[in-house]
């Protein structure tokens, strides 16, 4: 921690996860980051890509199965439209507390200068397109490049 | 706690906001800004200004409220009061600091 004294300069933040609870907590720690004036950004991989996909980020749940924290038992959480009843159930608390939808948070991010970036690998193991992504998305990347992007002091890295 | 600002003696909490937004002055304003390395443009003011009424409205401040204001987007507010924009805006504008987490 004696880096910097232990300041944070940048959160790089991996969402893997395709989960509305998870892509909000992702969001929230990089728009927080922004805030307090740390630089934050973004690599979106596996389902987490689903947060990015312009057809998929309006229809993301939140998960009642082995989600014991959700309530609901198991065999109740697989039955057909539990997942819609959580999530609109979810949704009208987030409004509630006035959290933005998914499209309109991508857009107070971009805005915030948090930069975003969609894994390579994940890319062409869902046959996504760059086209299929949210324009805010910079680049296709590949670990590598995001480790690139990581360098420096006081960079902190956090995979959800 | 006291500090002085721009000559005169105001009350502050820890982290230099504010307390009492009646002592606060444009005067108090530039020099908080100076603080933070802006040079407070007409824009500036137009958003402190815009903070200042929605305090004296009691209504809670976030960068969403602040992106549907119509006074500012949220692109511009970040130009204008880089780093931090909602703490630093806040401070300058002598109100307190938002616990918003968005």
């Amino acid at each position: 921690m004696s880096e910097n004294k232990g300041e944070i300069k940048k959160m790089m933040i991996i969402l893997s996860k395709g989960t509305l609870e998870n892509v909000y907590a992702a969001f929230v720690l990089a728009n927080g980051a922004r805030m307090e004036g740390i630089e934050a950004e973004m690599f979106f991989t596996f389902f987490g890509l689903e947060a990015i996909h312009k057809k998929k980020l309006t229809h993301l749940h939140v998960a009642t199965v082995g989600n014991p924290a959700m309530h609901i038992p198991t065999m109740l959480g697989g039955l057909p439209g539990m997942e819609a009843l959580a999530t609109s159930m979810m949704k009208k608390e987030m409004d509630k507390v006035d959290m933005p939808d998914v499209a309109e948070f991508l857009d107070i991010l971009t805005a915030s200068g948090v930069r975003l970036w969609a894994c390579k690998l994940a890319m062409d193991m869902f046959h996504y397109k760059k086209e299929d992504l949210y324009e805010g998305v910079e680049a296709v990347i590949t670990v590598g490049d995001f480790y690139k992007q990581s360098s420096g002091e006081g960079v902190h890295m956090l995979f959800i | 706690m006291e500090k002085i600002i721009a000559g005169k003696s105001v009350a502050v909490n820890e982290e230099g906001y504010l307390t009492d937004f009646k002592q606060w002055d444009e005067s108090i304003a530039k020099e908080l800004a100076a603080e933070a390395e802006i040079s407070l443009t007409p824009r500036h003011w137009e958003v402190l200004t815009y903070l200042q009424t929605e305090f004296k409205n009691e209504v809670p401040l976030s960068i969403r409220k602040i992106g549907k204001s119509g006074v500012v987007d949220i692109k511009e507010f970040y130009q204008l009061f880089p780093k931090a924009p909602l703490k630093t805006a806040t401070k300058i504008a002598g109100i307190p600091k938002p616990a918003s987490c968005i």
